[in-house]
């Protein structure tokens, strides 16, 4: 019954992210979608349909399959688009090459690529699949003794309704999709199409909130984790973004002495995480720290960051801030390069002010390196933040500042839980996957592969 | 006119998109530069400092300095996970750029079936973060027996979808006649790679290089995880011992260690900023 479900559900999906123009096209992803969810379902033994499973890991199975017939469809298509015409991916289609290309053994390139596949199959690949598989486990590091739970490693995440579990995702998905019809369908001069475009920015909070409310809440739940996560990486990439582009467009002034302001403001790009952190970690000290000290001149008794949850967690950002404001103003100094002076120069003798210049030519000049950066400040307050973290709360007070990265560490290799670690491994493999889905579909087509 | 010619001679760029005094910008970009200062000067502050004195929070020059050197020094022996960092350092940034060569040369001067799968490939493990499957490559890297050892540093890093992109994308907006006029000349790919592409491509190397040895040089997950005996190890992971509460914490070596560790970096950034800037970040406007 579940499995047939799942199937039908992973048919309909491929169907859909493939394209269904024509009918052989839609019956061409149906059968994509039935592939990549018979494929995981299959790799999992179909466990989660069995007689003891719980429900919520029936859920997650459905959900499951319904993610990789999206993946065969989505990446069926995109692999198709792209070797269809050659600029869109720089081209990797041979037509990129009309003269120069060497004409040698069959067995030239393949000798030039192979120490390079070698590597990402073995430490990238691999690792990939293995954590999939090992998020299925029970299992301890270093231990060789497993045992099989199914997806038992995840159910525990998640809130133990299985209603809620699959209502609510579905239902802010929904929603997203219907604020984006409603933005296509609605006539540009009524206000109706007013609302809807600004509404559709806030249909990923409306997915943001649904996670929220499905991630376990009880003894020690993964909805602290996620809710840690969210702030800190709102609000480093939020503050470091406008910051970093306020000081870009300071420093693309031509005033004398502007090359030592940039190299002055740049230099924090190369220091680590982890200095960020003991920098900060001075500073923002109760007993020694300058921070503490002023304040108490200024009559304000500053709680030790340590022990306050949000002071804490802003103390996280401040330094992630700080680390990451000299590459956004790199990147962004790039992107000014590429403002139209033209149409700025044109404005100004229109009349426009400076604040309108910024806003209607400046901005949307910088829109690619923009979403450039969003994407690594993201990845950056993921991922990186580990070490500042490390150094100045250690997810303390009582795991108010733990994130997901510094979590699957502390489950992981700290607790040696191999299995759960892994499974929480899998969580912000979604969340990245989401993220370049997302990406790809923003910049359709005009990424450049080369420049990151 | 005359000014914009004479911008465009200074090689600034072209006159800004603020138009009126310059005397506020000035004003502002020394306050942003004194903010981002602040963190470093006050760390250089405290690291002169004995505990005592840090907490009278005086605001000159203390006495602890050659105390806190010994310390950070000889003690804790921090060049020795410099030492092990520049190693780790630069084995991965030659790997990185030989292996990303070949990738683009490949890539970009030869026709081959399959090539897109290849592609496709390769361009996937860029939205496979190495943190978040950092628990499997460690449990693998560990059944390989290398752990504390120099090959579990840099091999799982020795090759990367960004380098060969970087060149690839490169080598695609070099003339085509050269590759032609190389192969009348019987050159092998090898040749026309050392002899032809690197010393047109000295721009895109240095930006990579710069990447990579910031990055190596800033590794900390990777280092905590693999790395266990103190002869091994890593500077960023080599900070965490001067941070031990337990031993009774004294702010003036920490901050010391985190000076001396971030200036290589910071020395390479500068140095090779001209090639980083127009090879990498500035690519924009070939």
């Amino acid at each position: 019954m579940g499995i047939i479900l799942s199937l039908l559900i992973a048919a309909v999906v491929g169907g859909v992210s493939f394209g269904y123009r024509t009918r052989r096209h839609a019956a061409f992803g149906a059968g994509l979608g039935l592939l990549g969810g018979s494929v995981i379902l299959a790799a999992m033994g179909f466990c989660m349909f069995d007689a003891e499973a719980e429900s919520t890991e029936a859920v997650l199975g459905v959900t499951l399959a319904a993610a990789f017939a999206w993946m065969f469809g989505a990446g069926s298509r995109a692999v198709l688009d792209q070797s269809g015409d050659g600029k869109a991916g720089g081209g990797f289609g041979d037509s990129e090459i009309r003269t120069g290309a060497y004409r040698l053994g069959w067995w030239w390139p393949w000798l030039l690529l192979s120490p390079t596949l070698i590597i990402l199959v073995f430490f990238l690949y691999w690792p990939a699949i293995q954590t999939f598989r090992l998020s299925t486990k029970l299992t301890r590091l270093g231990a060789p003794r497993q045992a099989e739970r199914c997806l038992g490693n995840f159910s525990e995440l998640l809130v133990p309704n299985p209603f809620l579990v699959a209502a609510l995702p579905l239902a802010a998905i929904g929603v997203m999709w219907g604020i984006g019809l409603w933005h296509r369908r609605a006539n540009p001069d009524t206000w109706s199409f007013g609302v809807a475009r600004t509404l559709r920015p806030f249909g990923i909070v409306f997915l943001l909130l649904a996670l929220y409310f499905i991630f376990e809440n009880e003894n020690g739940g993964y909805r602290q984790i996620y809710l840690n996560t969210l702030i800190i990486s709102v609000g480093t990439v939020a503050l470091s973004m406008i910051f970093g582009l306020g000081l870009a467009y300071l420093s693309y002034q031509h005033i004398r002495g502007i090359t030592v302001y940039r190299t002055l403001l740049i230099w924090p790009y190369a220091i680590s995480p982890p200095i960020a952190g003991i920098l900060f970690f001075m500073m923002f000290n109760a007993t020694g720290g300058v921070v503490a000290a002023v304040a108490s001149r200024w009559g304000i008794d500053l709680p030790d960051y340590t022990q306050n949850a949000s002071l804490a967690r802003f103390t996280i950002i401040l330094a992630s801030v700080w680390k990451l404001l000299g590459y956004n103003l790199l990147f962004f100094l790039a992107g000014l390069q590429t403002v139209p002076r033209d149409q700025i120069e044109a404005a100004a003798l229109d009349g426009a002010n400076a604040w309108q210049r910024f806003r209607r030519i400046v901005l949307p000049a910088l829109g690619p390196i923009g979403f450039f950066l969003l994407i690594t400040n993201l990845t950056y307050s993921f991922f990186d933040v580990y070490g500042t973290i490390d150094f100045l709360t250690k997810g303390a007070p009582a795991g108010a500042t733990s994130v997901a990265i510094y979590e699957l560490i502390r489950v992981g290799v700290d607790n040696g839980d191999l299995g759960r670690g892994a499974a929480q491994s899998v969580v912000l493999f979604l969340a990245v996957i989401g993220l370049t889905a997302w990406q790809f579909k923003q910049s359709e087509g005009r990424i450049n592969y080369g420049g990151a | 006119m005359a000014e914009r010619e004479q911008s465009l001679s200074l090689n600034v760029g072209k006159p800004g998109l603020i138009k009126g005094r310059s005397w506020p910008i000035h004003l502002a970009l020394c306050l942003a530069m004194i903010i981002i200062l602040f963190p470093l000067a006050y760390a250089a502050l405290i690291s002169t400092q004995t505990n005592a004195e840090v907490f009278r929070f005086q605001l000159t020059p203390g006495t602890g300095l050659s105390d806190h050197f010994d310390q950070v020094w000889n003690e804790r022996n921090i060049g020795r996970f410099m030492w092990n960092s520049v190693v780790q350092a630069v084995l991965i940034t030659v790997a990185k750029t030989v292996l990303s060569l070949l990738a683009g040369l490949a890539f970009v001067y030869f026709t081959f079936r399959g090539k897109w799968i290849v592609f496709f490939f390769v361009l996937i493990t860029l939205m496979m973060p190495t943190e978040v499957m950092i628990l499997a490559l460690f449990r693998f890297v560990s059944d390989l027996g290398w752990k504390d050892s120099m090959a579990g540093l840099v091999v799982p890093f020795a090759a990367s979808a960004t380098g060969a992109f970087l060149f690839r994308q490169h080598f695609a907006n070099l003339p085509r006649d050269l590759a032609e006029a190389s192969q009348i000349d019987g050159a092998t790919p090898l040749q026309f790679l050392f002899r032809i592409l690197i010393p047109l491509s000295w721009n895109t190397i240095g930006a990579l290089a710069v990447i990579q040895f910031v990055f190596v040089w800033n590794m900390y997950l990777w280092p905590v995880l693999i790395v266990s005996d103190q002869d091994k190890q890593v500077v960023q992971v080599g900070l965490q011992g001067l941070q031990g509460i337990e031993t009774g914490l004294t702010f003036g070596p920490l901050m010391l260690a985190a000076l001396l560790v971030s200036i290589p970096p910071i020395l390479v950034f500068i140095a090779l900023q001209k090639p980083f800037m127009s090879g990498f970040a500035l690519g924009a406007d070939k």
